[in-house]
């Protein structure tokens, strides 16, 4: 008798329990504010858990064999195609849900997602040059801080080895567009890689100190990257290379085989208020898509010029492109060259 | 067990073949957990790699099932990128040689620091034995970035060493240890120390030190009973540290890249590229099998050296 | 034991080799001067763990309120422990099997096998689990920490294997067979004599398995499903971002707890001594 009804009750605890719904989201490392779940949680009684991943390719990688669990990924803007055309999302329409109209113009018809109707905007930012004005007092607003750099800089210089931001920024300093295979161009991106490549120190992430402590003054960097930096040292300084430079977004998804799609869409929903969506910067530091989350925003990044790109270089913003497979394995070889 | 009735009788008799069946059958039973846990978890997931090296790679990442050598092929012959003239593909093999040198270099360290290391623990009084044991390995309970960023703290320009030296008057100004090859191979000796000193620490701790005495008694000097009695005594323990050390250090790339700066790939960071933003899947595997053979064979020649005949004891 | 049975009549101990000790004690310090500076930084009043700011416990506050970190870290503890002990298990009947003994068929091959996730780059692995995980997670539905485990315990066991091996390949059979001409079974052989001693390898290849899968990352960032996050996977995507020293304040809670851990092992053990 006991027995049957402590399993009675065991039961019912567990299907009328406090948590009746969960969401298992699939995002960046270190992406995503506690607060930011914290609010979630407390608004919409849906419990929720965080898985990391530290890369595209891994992400794409596990959800295509299957068996993952999750609800919700946050890809980038070059991968949202893939994830389209294999089938892996759901067509969820976030640009008819009710938060919609908050997502800032420009990011609602966007390449990758015409219409918005497989994601939102969660953040974006941009990759280019960080240089220590202690040591160097030219134009910081050139590819040539690591392709062709000044004599001051040589042997002080990190370059993040992201392919696909290293082969943006050096296609368009060497005149082609992104993702170009015109042989010519790409042989001259190749030969000034690798001979930029002995000025270098290092290619390397997690340069915070270095910077700080200035044992690099140079260098390829994402945004909120180096305005943390810059933070711990006032030297530090961000170049937007006026020979083009790449923009990046990552944005949320629902997956196709999610277990929780209600949640996720009200998730999806939830990240297009101007509140949440500063939440969300304000971690990162790295500016959203939304309209309206100024106000809601830490007072250091409404006038940072790591978020807010200068007028006259806004223009040479280019969000990184798709780039077909041929291509791709033309810059892994490039790619492979450079660091054999 | 069978090896008391092997050594008492010569004849080939059918109660002595049937004994032998016997041990032969528990010693597979006995290995067969291990064998099981790996063939399900680690080897036999690896013949899908087998399979995905005579693939195509796919569109954006995975494979495509259509038959190819290309990936077998691309391992040591590639076409020039600009006027697909047919090459030896240099880039993968100056890669492999440089990991193949760093691992070398990290073994022949970590012996050298490993070995007196494992002695000391080893000739400590019996209850003390345990605790300086555990004092090499607790280190290694804290997360490998988290240490190797200390580490970078203590070579760096300004860092504990540097001021150290400076303080003492040593050196007049800050040697540049970081991004050297130094800083690789003193990171990744760091790291897989623990690998050298317990297998020679086992070793050493069942060494018979009257044997040592008996060197001594008949005048050998210290230098010489150590050469010829004392390390091949321990050999056993001394190849299964080298091995424990050389070959992960193969495939290792966390440490290289974050003391060395990361300008120049590890093997395992080219096997990783093409897993990721490479998307060639079957070059990778093909690569990481030639590898594995590779340190297979020198494995099953280990097998061959140190297993002795029993029944010459 | 093996104690010299007389007093050395030379000036030295025969135990002692030159330059030995000082090499030793070196190596210890080398060590933990990384250790140091990682505890040190995790009282860090600052963001950076390389740039001091003053004193501060705040990064333990936080890692006392991140409940996602502390799961990571339980998480990762439990499943070394698991996978280690099972490895150990396992290594330990596999190193009789093939250790002191002549040759038998499949011996080269058994030995092959065990030390086969040694040979192979993680990556490999990695995805090679992935897929065939993933086909078994689709095909039953059932997605626990089963395969988390088992991928552990198979890169595990040759990390306890080869320490087991060396030690009892300085073993001869004096003292087991000594047991037997002494009417003693198979079983009292194995468990009075022959564990014991084996029991410093044992442990020896306890720890390493321990601590190989308590630092794992790549593995586990392809097999983990939704909630299975670890320690060093968390830490992965940290990487790339900003690591703060709440990674230092909880690398040093793991230490201290394994500290007090391996010391209550060890006085209870003494007990029984």
């Amino acid at each position: 008798m006991k027995k049957l009804f402590a399993a009675a009750s065991v039961l019912a605890l567990s299907t009328t329990g406090v948590w009746a719904q969960e969401l298992q989201i699939y995002n960046w490392g270190n992406y995503t504010n506690p607060k930011l779940i914290e609010k979630f949680e407390a608004e919409t009684g849906i419990k929720v858990t965080i898985t990391d991943y530290d890369s595209n390719d891994t992400a794409l990688a596990k959800v295509k064999a299957g068996g993952h669990g999750f609800d919700i990924v946050v890809p980038s803007n070059s991968y949202i195609p893939i994830w389209v055309g294999e089938g892996l999302l759901m067509e969820t329409r976030p640009d008819q849900m009710p938060n919609f109209k908050n997502v800032k113009a420009e990011f609602v018809d966007v390449d990758w997602d015409p219409g918005r109707h497989y994601t939102v905007p969660w953040q974006w930012g941009s990759t280019g040059v960080v240089v220590n004005t202690k040591y160097y007092d030219g134009d910081i607003n050139t590819s040539a801080m690591f392709l062709d750099p000044p004599e001051e800089l040589r042997g002080k210089i990190n370059v993040v080895p992201e392919m696909g931001d290293v082969m943006s920024l050096s296609i368009m300093y060497y005149g082609g567009e992104p993702c170009t295979n015109d042989k010519e161009v790409l042989k001259k991106v190749r030969d000034g890689l690798v001979a930029a490549k002995q000025h270098w120190l290092g290619m390397d992430y997690g340069n915070l100190e270095k910077f700080a402590k200035e044992d690099l003054w140079a260098g390829v960097n994402w945004n909120g990257s180096t305005f943390r930096m810059r933070l711990q040292n006032e030297n530090v300084n961000y170049g937007y290379p006026k020979e083009g430079f790449p923009l990046w977004m990552d944005s949320v998804a629902v997956l196709a085989d999610a277990k929780n799609v209600e949640e996720a869409k009200t998730f999806q929903n939830f990240v297009m208020d101007p509140e949440n969506a500063a939440l969300i910067s304000e971690f990162a530091r790295y500016a959203n898509g939304i309209n309206g989350s100024e106000p809601f925003m830490p007072d250091d990044m409404k006038t940072a010029p790591e978020i807010v790109i200068p007028a006259e270089l806004v223009e040479k913003g280019v969000f990184t492109p798709t780039c077909d497979p041929e291509t791709q394995k033309l810059y892994t070889r490039i790619w492979t060259d450079l660091q054999k | 067990m069978a090896e008391v009735s092997e050594m008492s009788e010569p004849t080939a008799g059918a109660l002595e073949r049937e004994a032998e069946r016997d041990d032969n059958r528990t010693r597979w039973l006995l290995s067969l957990p291990a064998m099981i846990i790996i063939v399900l978890a680690a080897a036999g997931p690896l013949l899908v790699m087998v399979v995905y090296s005579f693939l195509t790679p796919g569109d954006y990442g995975n494979v495509k099932w259509e038959f190819s050598t290309q990936a077998w092929v691309n391992t040591i012959l590639q076409r020039d990128i600009f006027d697909d003239t047919l090459m030896w593909a240099d880039a993968h093999l100056s890669i492999f040689w440089r990991s193949l040198s760093l691992s070398l270099i990290t073994t022949v360290m970590a012996f050298a620091f490993g070995l007196p290391t494992a002695w000391f623990i080893a000739t400590q009084p019996p209850g003390k034995r345990e605790f300086w044991l555990f004092l090499v390995t607790v280190p290694f309970w804290s997360n490998l970035l988290v240490r190797t960023i200390a580490i970078q703290e203590l070579i760096r320009a300004e860092g504990v060493i540097n001021n150290l030296l400076l303080l003492l008057g040593i050196i007049d100004e800050p040697l540049q240890m970081m991004f050297t090859n130094f800083a690789i191979a003193f990171g990744m000796t760091y790291v897989y120390l623990p690998l050298m000193v317990l297998p020679i620490y086992a070793a050493v701790d069942k060494l018979d030190f009257r044997l040592v005495e008996a060197a001594h008694d008949l005048y050998a000097s210290r230098w010489r009973t150590f050469w010829r009695v004392i390390l091949p005594l321990i050999k056993p323990g001394i190849i299964a540290g080298s091995i424990l050390v050389f070959i992960p250090s193969l495939g290792a790339y966390v440490t290289p890249r974050v003391l060395g700066g990361g300008k120049n790939l590890m093997f395992g960071n080219l096997i990783e590229l093409q897993f990721g933003q490479g998307r060639n899947w079957p070059l990778g595997a093909a690569l990481s099998l030639m590898l594995m053979a590779a340190v297979m064979v020198s494995l099953i020649w280990y097998v061959r050296v140190t297993s002795r005949e029993r029944s010459d004891v | 034991m093996s104690e010299p049975i007389r007093q050395p009549r030379r000036g030295y101990s025969v135990r002692s080799l030159p330059g030995f000790a000082v090499v030793a004690v070196f190596t210890f310090f080398a060590l933990y001067a990384p250790i140091l500076i990682l505890v040190a930084f995790s009282f860090n009043a600052g963001t950076s763990l390389a740039i001091w700011e003053g004193f501060s416990l705040r990064w333990y506050a936080q890692a006392a309120a991140n409940e996602a970190v502390q799961e990571a870290a339980v998480r990762s503890l439990i499943l070394a422990g698991v996978a280690a002990s099972v490895a150990t298990v396992a290594a330990t009947m596999a190193a009789l099997a093939t250790t002191r003994t002549r040759r038998f068929p499949g011996r080269t091959m058994i030995y092959a096998l065990i030390n086969q996730p040694l040979m192979v780059p993680e990556i490999v692995t990695a995805v090679a689990l992935l897929i065939v995980f993933a086909w078994i997670k689709v095909a039953t539905g059932h997605t626990s920490m089963v395969y988390l485990i088992s991928a552990h315990t198979a890169f595990c066991i040759p990390f306890a294997y080869l320490p087991i091996r060396a030690r009892l390949e300085t073993m001869d059979y004096t003292l087991e067979t000594a047991a037997k001409d002494l009417y003693a079974s198979p079983w009292k052989v194995f468990s009075r004599v022959t564990l014991p001693l084996m029991w410093p390898g044992i442990i020896a290849g306890y720890m390493l398995a321990f601590v190989i899968s308590l630092d794992d990352v790549v593995i586990t960032e392809f097999v983990k499903s939704a909630g299975q996050e670890t320690l060093p996977t968390f830490m992965l995507g940290q990487l790339r971002r900003v690591v703060t020293p709440e990674i230092n304040a909880i690398s040093t809670i793991i230490l201290a707890a394994g500290a007090i851990l391996v010391s209550l092992f060890f006085w209870l053990s003494r007990g029984r001594r």
